[in-house]
């Protein structure tokens, strides 16, 4: 236990200490490279703005999430369950997934007008929701005959085999792509707030450090996008802990 | 796949099906279980015709397919989570405790699969296709995978669940020793198209033990056996 957070801790501390060396031996100024004793300072300075805009960034990204499991959950359950929609639905899933979203920030933009937080959520979503759909889809598509066979030789309807074996058979791979997909939704949520003008959030306010040239600002919301990116992690690692805990093989 | 295949089972009786491999073994499995539905032909169970799945069946494959998120006492009720009427959760502990301690694996009611050796799997494989007590069980190869000694602990296994509970069975096997040890009757299968090829009552003790596995009888119906495996074979051959 001491280990766990002994380990990750020190590592973070050695990294800043690089950082730091990195700054004071090239002698580099503010505007080239804030260094991390520059950041106290700047996180103290815009402490209240740094709470609202977080937890702004927060609330979406978490929202954002959420729509990408329910929606991103069904649609892996329709090609997992059917060849047909497979077929029809993997290149146009591929091709989506392959447009860089910061093209889709006008286009939101421009038929949402105004509306900043419904835009915000939706980049989350739109940004994460593919890798949970492929890991359910591939996971219930690859389900073996054999354990729908245990319960169909019963005669177990669709429904029950869905809920006894194939969702928790796929709870692994679901939570896999959780993982991704919660990084992902900060960033879909970062490029809305920092591209949109007047936009809220985190990402408004390193646009305002830019624009104010307060690099120290800047960085120091770097760092907080890095914490908030860590505890959402976290908070999906024990979500996974609880229902998928069965997958950790012990001593491996 | 199979074609003008009669085979008949008594009630209370064990039948070993063997046949070269590829012969549609196991896709009788699953006409027998209702799975799949023949495209000519009937298949009846107790007197009455199957026409899907029922839940008077019990399964068991070479593959243990227990599931992973499970322990292995709610592996073996699970069955009594789906087959009417449904039973208080005491009684469904109380019945797979009996199936545990019957196969050897009192103690381990609480472990996951992952836990268990091969052979411990199996046997609890074995314990859920019977917790329902299905009046017909259906094994394809549940003992394939396993290796020597391991298989031959649970063939004994197998005639101590028999003793202790009567259902009748239908095991698929590429094994002749295991047909002749466990089998009423031992059904020879064509190739392909998969015919009733021959039959051989075996006519053993009943309490027999696996030394007899040994005995210039049983070495002889083995070798008869084999000779019509080659039969089936040369046929297939023969056909293409």
């Amino acid at each position: 236990m001491v280990r766990k957070i002994a380990v990750p801790i020190l590592a973070i501390v050695v990294f800043l200490g690089l950082w730091e060396a990195l700054v004071w031996v090239n002698d580099w100024p503010n505007y080239k490279m804030a260094s991390p004793s520059d950041l106290p300072p700047a996180f103290w300075k815009y402490k209240e703005l740094f709470l609202t805009m977080g937890w702004q960034t927060l609330w979406r990204t978490v929202a954002g999430l959420l729509l990408a499991v329910v929606f991103g959950t069904l649609l892996g359950m329709i090609i997992g369950f059917s060849r047909i929609a497979r077929d029809a639905l993997y290149p146009l899933l591929i091709g989506f997934n392959a447009i860089p979203k910061a093209t889709l920030v006008p286009v939101i933009s421009l038929i949402f007008i105004g509306q900043h937080d419904f835009n915000t959520v939706l980049m989350a979503f739109m940004i994460s929701f593919f890798p949970i759909a492929v890991s359910v889809g591939i996971g219930l598509s690859t389900l073996e005959p054999e354990y729908r066979d245990i319960l169909r030789a019963l005669g177990a309807s669709r429904m029950t085999i869905f809920l006894k074996i194939a969702l928790p058979k796929t709870l692994p791979e679901f939570f896999g792509a959780l993982k991704v997909a919660a990084t992902l939704a900060f960033i879909g949520t970062n490029l809305v707030e920092i591209v949109s003008p007047h936009g809220r959030g985190l990402g408004a306010l390193f646009k305002s450090g830019e624009t104010n040239g307060d690099y120290p600002l800047m960085f120091a919301v770097l760092i907080a996008l890095a914490l908030l990116g860590i505890i959402l992690y976290y908070a999906v690692v024990m979500l996974e802990r609880y229902f998928a805990g069965w997958a950790e093989r012990e001593n491996s | 796949m199979l074609d003008g295949l009669d085979v008949s089972v008594p009630t209370g009786t064990f039948a070993a099906v063997v046949g070269p491999s590829g012969c549609g073994k196991s896709t009788l499995t699953r006409l027998v279980a209702g799975l799949l539905k023949p495209d000519e032909g009937e298949v009846w169970l107790h007197g009455e015709r199957v026409k899907g799945p029922r839940k008077t069946v019990g399964m068991a494959f070479q593959n243990p397919v227990l599931l992973e998120w499970r322990t292995i006492l709610d592996n073996i009720i699970l069955p009594l989570e789906i087959v009417a009427p449904r039973m208080p959760r005491k009684d469904c502990v109380d019945r797979a405790m009996e199936l545990l301690e019957m196969v050897g694996l009192t103690g381990f009611e609480d472990k996951r699969p992952s836990e268990l050796s091969g052979g411990m799997r199996q046997r609890a494989s074995l314990c859920r296709s019977i917790v329902h007590k299905p009046d017909v069980l259906i094994m394809d190869e549940p003992f394939g995978a396993l290796d020597a000694f391991t298989r031959e602990d649970l063939w004994q296994t197998m005639r101590d669940l028999r003793r202790a509970e009567p259902f009748t069975a239908v095991l698929i096997t590429h094994d002749l020793r295991e047909s002749v040890y466990l089998g009423d009757q031992v059904i020879v299968l064509s190739g392909r198209p998969a015919r009733t090829q021959y039959v051989m009552d075996i006519d053993l003790p009943e309490d027999r033990a696996l030394d007899v596995l040994y005995t210039p009888p049983v070495a002889d119906m083995l070798h008869i056996l084999r000779e019509q495996i080659k039969i089936a074979q040369g046929r297939e051959e023969g056909g293409h």
